[in-house]
Order: structure tokens, then C-alpha cells, then sequence
């Protein structure tokens, strides 16, 4: 039978591709998964935010957040670096800009398109939805705060103060009322062109556009374009990303890509370790069990030789007493022997001495 | 069947079928150790 | 072996009885305040750093130190090594308080732990390496339960359900293995996604494979640890085997430690090579770097080699201690020292007083659950049973 590379190969192949029917998506090796097509975005153009902490008032109020200590317009809060807490989903920091003034970025969950949150999540609390939102479920949430670990751009946080229901917190990108078809809180009391709601492609297209025809004013950079394998919020900027306060150095991997050689070990083990583990086993019982064959042979062995040791020994023994008796045998007849001729020795003598007795038993026979 | 779009949503997939899949295969080799060890003690 | 000292020998307010039920008291009023006021009121975990002691201390390393367990079963069970069965049970049952009390610790870290059979019975996030864990954890806990069992079925007289699950030894060491294999490296796995958070001396793809190993050692080490102060506290419940195999478990485990050790220390410069993470040995972290892999790998296994070589007891237990040690700094380094080394000082994490107060309480309390049953059940003797495997 005559079997080509080539056929084989396709055999292969084709086992393959019935594996992969169960779904749409082919094997990952070559596809490149580019997203919910048509989710939505915003683009956060910050050479136009003026730091006024609108969108943080919306946020706060669309999300139903506790006030603030200070209302949102004080723009003091601004002098310091802020994050997200568990009161507030998005914060606009100040930063120091290129002599033209200060410059403002806001903060908030950049709604990856290859969410680290949602990767990790062990109850799948954490989800990229098609609209482009990564939604929370506080309902089945465990409260392991996995998510709070993984997430490079450190946004979700934490109702630590909660002792029965704490939930993670973090921006929604208005997610219902995206689903009502309004715009996101922020988007929508934004003063300036600073936040632009739409696809996430038009929205890329936009930037592009803005870069090529003012390239004085902004940094040949769409950061969330590519970063952590892509966000739906994208960044433009007028000075490099670093100095307000944006990671350059996150990478473009997927989150996902990040774990999956360690997700993918486990069914290897799972597959070979017993058969390995068995192996073992059965090596070291056949060594236990040769060794106690071989145990019991040589104590065979020895019995053998005792054994014959012993009959040796036995009819040594026995040979030497038939050697014994034979001489007591002998040395008995002997004896009597020499007791008989002896004793008749002394007859024939006492009958010299007293013929006649002798002579009268001889008339008697 | 729904089209995968992302590849957390396809890792979830696979992953998914890949536990059924060790449970299965820890219950089968050990029925198959069995079987194939069935003989060994005559 | 009668129960005289357990029970009438000493009196209620001994030394140990007296600080075991300070700290017990203690953990019981932060217990009652976890409980009620939410994590706020006895951690210093923030939005920053969302895993303090309770995940570095009581699951990393909680989990690595009960790996006694599964290597010593694997060692007399599957490669055969029967000099070293007297050191099984007790193993086992330190494996099996080891994570009944990792999980114990989790229903404090976790925000809301009655729901932590949720990632089973509600949604299965498979493509979270702590579903992997939380998966291996729970099932292991299961066989080391069973595994426990004949001591306590012995104990209570019940031989049948005992001989049953004798049968089943090798399957659960095998089934113990592999699960072990799996939840150890997973541990290290989990902190995969976070490239950016972890320094680059100790985010490296080989972490799986670095918990693993380090279990096995951690696990090795332990058992020489437990046995040394078994022998020490527990004499008078051993019999004539667990005595004589004084020194057989420190030497054959002494040189497993060694040779894993050396293998480790390898695997280690592999990895600062595979991620050409060289330069950073120059700075602070890299100086905190070379202590760990010089100070608590490179050490102790020259140390274990000559307390080997020499056959020289006390040293091996002593470094069976600094291993130990070791193992602590370097979940701690993964997890706390070199975790968000990125963020200013103000903004990084150290633990309050409360959650140091609960790791203590829990390893207390797994000490005195230790010393309740081996002064009851045959763990360190064998039941007057003809076939104890």
C-alpha cells in the first residue's frame, strides 16, 4: 500500500476541520479574531479636553453613583493623580503639557476588544457583549478580584466596605442606555470634541484623518488601537502617551494569547500523566516482583542445597552406623565365637582330665 | 451556531469541550488500565 | 499507645493550650469583624493591590507546603520506595489540613464565599486559570479526604469501608498526581496575564513550571520539617517503625531535595536567559533577585547535599527549614514584593495587623486540629490490621 505525504497529510486535515464544525470559527492557528464587527467606541481626542469633570458629574449621575466630598466643580481634585474607585467609573487627571498649558486625560475602562477581566473571570461575570461594552454581572460574581489583578490598565474596583453584597465597580460604557440607543453619560455632557461616540472602525477612520491633516498637533499614535490587542476606547494625544500618564509598554497581546500555553498544558496532562504515572508503577512492581522471584529462587536454591547437605550428611550418617553395626555385628560374633571356642576348649580339656565320664558318654551314643 | 468573534469567546469554546473532554479521558484510561491488566494475574 | 498524655497527662492551661487559645480568641473576634463590616475593616487591600497575605500566604503558599501529600504517596506508591512508608500518613493528613485550611482561608479573602461553588454549579469560566484551580483544589481536597479515610475508619473500628479503600490506593495516588501537577502550576499560571504588573525577573512564561517544581521541594522539605518535630513532640505515639525510620526519611527526602534544588536553580537562570532580563539584576530588585535564587535555592541545596554527604541529621532538618523559608519569600515576591512594582511606594501594599492575625489564627488552628488526631488516630503507628499497604 502506497500512501503519499501529501494524502496523508490532508487525512489529517480533514480530521481537523470535523473537529472544528461544532462552530463557525476555524482552528485559531491562522484566524485572526477581529472583533464584534459594528461594536460601538469612543474616541478620546485629549488635545480637546479642557479638565471641567462634566463627564465625571454624568457618570456619577447616569450611574446612580454616592456624591462626591467635593462637587464635581472643583477642579482642585485636579492637582492630584486620581484612579478609578468603587465611586467613581471614570476621573480626568491633569497633566503637565507641552508649554502650551496642562494637559487632561480621561480615565476609565477602555472596554478591551480581548478582555483580560473577562479571561480570567472563573464564573464568566465579566463579558464582552457585541454592542462593544464589557458588561459585569453582580449576580454571580464570587468576589475573587482576579479581574482587579489582571487588568493592565488597573480600571475595576472593589465595594471593599461592603460586608454581604460587595460588587466589582467599574464603567459600563453606559451599556443600557447604548441598548436605548443614547449616548454614553460622559459622551453626552462632554463641552468640546473630546469624546466622540460611534463604531469602533469610523471612529479609527476619524483619528487616522485628524493625525494626517494636523500632524503638529497630535502624536502619530492611536493608543487602543492595537494595545492589549486592541480597546474600544482609542486615544489621541499631542504629546507622547508616557507623559500623561499612559502605559506604552503593555504590548499588543491579546489577553487571552497570554494564558493560553499554560490552558492549553493542562488537558497534556491530564492525558499523559496517568499513563506515565502507570508506567512507573508498573516498572517498579515488575522490579518488586523479580526481586522477589528471585528472592524466593535462591531461597529454593538454598533449601536445595541444604537439602541435599542434609541427605548427604543423612547417608554419611546412616553408613557410618550400618559401618557401626556391622563392626558391632561382627565383633559380637566374634565374641561368641571366641566365647564358643573358648568354651569348648575348656571341655575338650576338663574331658582329658576325666576320660572316663567321656568315655562313658561315648558308650551311651 | 452562533460565529465566534473573539478569541476569548473561541478559547471559551474549546475549553469548554476540553474539560468534558478530561473528564472523559481520566474515567476511560482507568477502564481501559483495567481492561488491559484484566489478565495479568492467571 | 494509650491516650494518657493527650488527655490526662497534661493539665488544660499548659503553655501551648494557653497561646493556642489566646490566638484562637483572638482570630474569632476578626472572624466576627470580617464577617459583619466587609473586608475594609481588617485588610489593607485596595483598588491597587486587590490580593494581599490571605491569597500570598494562605492559598500560594498554603498550597505549596501541603504538597507533602501527593509527593510522598507518588514516592512509596508509584516509584516504589516502601523505606519511606511510615512517613505517608502523616504526610497525607498535613496535605489534607494543609488545604482544608487553604480553602477555609478563601471563604475570608473571597467577598462573597457561600457563593464559591458558583464557578461550578452556575457559570464555568473555563478560560480563567482559577477555574483550573479552583476545579483541582476541590477534587484534591476530595482524594487527600479519602486518602485520610482508613486512619479514621481504623479508629473507629469500621474495617470493611476501610479494605474498600485500601483497594483504591494507587488510583487516588495517580488521581493526586495529576491533580496536584495541575493546581500547582495553575497557581503560578494565574499570574500570566499580568506582564505589565509583575517585574520581569519573576514574570517569566516558565512560572507554571517554577510553581510546580518548587512544590515538589516545598513538599519534600516539609515532610523532613513535620517529621523532625513529630519526632520531637509526638515520640511517645509512634511505634517501632516510625522510630526507626528517624533518619530514613530525612536522608532519602534530604537527597531528593537536593537534586530538585539543583535542577530548579537551572531552570531559573534558563529563565533569566529566555528573557534576557539580565541588566535588571544590577538594580534593587535584582539584588532582592539574587538573594532569593542564591540565598533560598542555591544554599539549601548545598547545604542538603552535605547534610546528605555527612549524614549529618540536624543539618538537613535545619536546611528542610530554610527551603521552607524560602518557598515563603518566594510566593511572597510573586505575589506582594514584586507584584505592582511599577506603582509609587504610597500606593503599594502591606498587610494589617488583622490579616496577619487571621493567617496565624488559621495555621494555629490546623496545628491543634494535627495534634487532636495524631494523639487519636493511627497515624504515626500502624493499625494492628495484617495488610496497611
Amino acid at each position: 500500500m502506497s500512501l503519499s505525504r501529501r494524502q496523508f497529510l490532508g487525512w489529517i486535515g480533514a480530521a481537523g476541520t470535523t473537529a472544528a464544525a461544532g462552530s463557525k470559527a476555524t482552528a485559531a492557528t491562522t484566524h485572526h479574531f477581529q472583533g464584534y464587527p459594528d461594536a460601538m467606541a469612543v474616541l478620546h481626542d485629549t488635545t480637546f479636553c479642557i479638565g471641567c469633570r462634566r463627564c465625571e458629574g454624568a457618570c456619577n449621575a447616569v450611574n446612580e453613583l454616592p456624591a462626591p466630598e467635593k462637587p464635581f466643580t472643583d477642579l482642585s481634585v485636579l492637582e492630584n493623580r486620581r484612579r478609578t474607585t468603587s465611586k467613581a467609573y471614570t476621573v480626568v487627571n491633569q497633566k503637565p503639557g507641552n508649554g502650551s498649558g496642562p494637559m487632561f486625560v480621561k480615565n476609565q475602562c477602555n472596554h478591551c476588544l480581548e478582555p483580560a477581566c473577562a479571561s480570567v473571570c472563573f464564573v464568566k461575570a465579566l463579558t464582552k457583549s457585541k454592542e462593544g461594552a464589557v458588561v459585569y454581572d453582580a449576580s454571580v460574581c464570587v468576589g475573587c478580584r482576579y479581574c482587579m489583578v489582571a487588568c493592565p490598565f488597573e480600571i475595576p474596583t472593589y465595594e471593599y466596605d461592603s460586608a454581604f453584597s460587595p460588587r466589582i465597580m467599574k464603567c459600563t460604557m453606559c451599556h443600557p442606555r447604548a441598548l436605548e440607543g443614547k449616548l454614553p453619560g460622559c459622551v453626552d455632557s462632554c463641552p468640546t470634541e473630546a469624546l466622540v461616540f460611534g463604531k469602533r472602525d469610523d471612529l479609527l477612520k476619524i483619528a487616522r484623518r485628524r493625525i494626517t491633516r494636523r500632524t503638529e498637533r497630535y502624536v502619530d499614535h492611536i493608543y487602543g488601537e492595537r494595545e492589549m490587542g486592541g480597546t474600544s476606547w482609542l486615544y489621541l494625544s499631542g504629546v507622547p502617551f508616557e507623559t500623561i500618564g499612559m502605559r506604552m509598554d503593555l504590548g499588543v497581546t491579546p489577553a487571552p494569547e497570554l494564558t493560553a500555553g499554560a490552558l492549553g498544558a493542562v488537558p497534556m496532562v491530564v492525558g499523559l500523566w496517568p499513563v506515565l504515572l502507570t508506567g512507573i508503577y508498573a516498572m517498579s512492581k515488575r522490579k518488586e516482583k523479580i526481586a522477589a522471584e528471585e528472592k524466593a529462587l535462591a531461597v529454593a536454591e538454598a533449601l536445595t542445597e541444604a537439602d541435599e547437605r542434609a541427605a548427604a550428611k543423612l547417608d554419611a550418617t546412616m553408613e557410618k552406623a550400618e559401618q557401626e553395626k556391622t563392626a558391632a555385628v561382627e565383633k559380637a560374633v566374634k565374641e561368641i565365637l571366641t566365647a564358643e571356642a573358648k568354651a569348648r576348649a575348656e571341655t575338650e580339656a576338663a574331658a582329658a582330665q576325666d576320660p572316663q565320664a567321656t568315655g562313658g558318654n561315648e558308650k551311651d551314643a | 451556531m452562533e460565529t465566534i468573534f473573539t478569541l476569548q469567546a473561541f478559547m471559551l469554546h474549546t475549553k469548554n469541550i476540553t474539560y468534558v473532554l478530561m473528564v472523559a479521558a481520566l474515567i476511560g484510561i482507568t477502564g481501559f488500565w483495567l481492561f488491559l491488566t484484566e489478565h495479568d494475574d492467571e | 499507645m494509650s491516650d494518657k498524655t493527650a488527655t490526662t497527662g497534661q493539665p488544660i492551661f499548659s503553655p501551648f493550650n494557653i497561646v493556642a487559645g489566646f490566638i484562637l480568641l483572638v482570630g474569632g473576634i476578626i472572624t466576627i469583624l470580617r464577617f459583619t463590616q466587609g473586608l475594609d475593616a481588617v485588610t489593607n487591600l485596595s483598588d491597587d493591590n486587590p490580593w494581599g497575605i490571605w491569597i500570598g500566604f494562605d492559598l500560594l503558599v498554603g498550597v505549596a507546603l501541603a504538597a507533602g501529600g501527593f509527593v510522598t504517596s507518588a514516592t512509596v506508591y508509584i516509584f516504589g520506595m516502601k523505606q519511606y512508608h511510615a512517613a505517608v500518613r502523616p504526610a497525607i493528613l498535613t496535605g489534607f489540613l494543609g488545604y482544608a485550611l487553604v480553602v477555609l482561608a478563601l471563604h475570608y479573602d473571597v467577598g462573597r464565599p457561600w457563593r464559591l461553588p458558583y464557578p461550578f454549579i452556575m457559570q464555568r469560566g473555563t478560560t480563567s486559570l482559577l477555574f483550573e484551580v479552583a476545579a483541582c483544589v476541590a477534587l484534591y481536597l476530595t482524594v487527600l479526604f479519602i486518602e485520610f479515610s482508613p486512619a479514621a475508619l481504623e479508629w473507629l473500628g469500621l474495617k470493611r469501608a476501610r479494605d474498600i479503600v485500601i483497594k483504591l490506593t494507587i488510583l487516588l495516588t495517580i488521581f493526586g498526581v495529576v491533580l496536584s501537577t495541575l493546581h500547582q502550576s495553575s497557581l503560578g499560571a494565574l499570574f500570566l496575564i499580568a506582564p505589565s504588573k509583575l517585574h520581569p525577573l519573576w514574570y517569566t512564561p516558565y512560572l507554571p513550571i517554577y510553581f510546580f517544581v518548587t512544590a515538589v521541594i516545598a513538599g519534600l522539605s516539609m515532610v523532613i520539617f513535620e517529621s523532625s518535630l513529630s519526632h520531637r513532640f509526638f515520640s511517645h505515639k509512634m511505634d517501632a517503625v516510625h522510630l526507626a525510620g528517624k533518619d530514613t526519611v530525612p536522608l532519602g527526602f534530604g537527597k531528593a531535595a537536593a537534586l530538585v534544588l539543583a535542577g530548579y536553580f537551572i531552570i531559573k537562570v534558563i529563565g533569566i536567559s529566555a528573557g534576557n532580563t539580565w541588566h535588571y539584576l544590577a538594580t534593587g530588585y535584582g539584588a532582592w533577585y539574587l538573594v532569593e535564587l542564591f540565598g533560598f535555592v542555591a544554599l539549601p541545596a548545598f547545604l542538603y547535599a552535605v547534610g546528605v554527604r555527612d549524614k549529618n541529621i540536624t543539618l538537613i532538618r535545619w536546611t528542610a527549614a530554610l527551603t521552607v523559608v524560602g518557598i515563603v519569600v518566594n510566593r511572597f515576591n510573586i505575589c506582594l514584593v514584586a507584584f505592582n512594582w511599577h506603582l509609587p511606594a504610597g500606593e503599594r501594599y502591606f498587610p494589617h495587623w488583622m490579616e496577619i492575625g487571621i493567617s496565624v489564627f488559621i495555621v494555629t488552628l490546623g496545628v491543634v486540629v494535627y495534634r487532636f488526631i495524631v494523639t487519636r488516630m493511627p497515624v504515626l503507628y500502624e493499625h494492628p490490621y495484617d495488610d496497611v499497604p
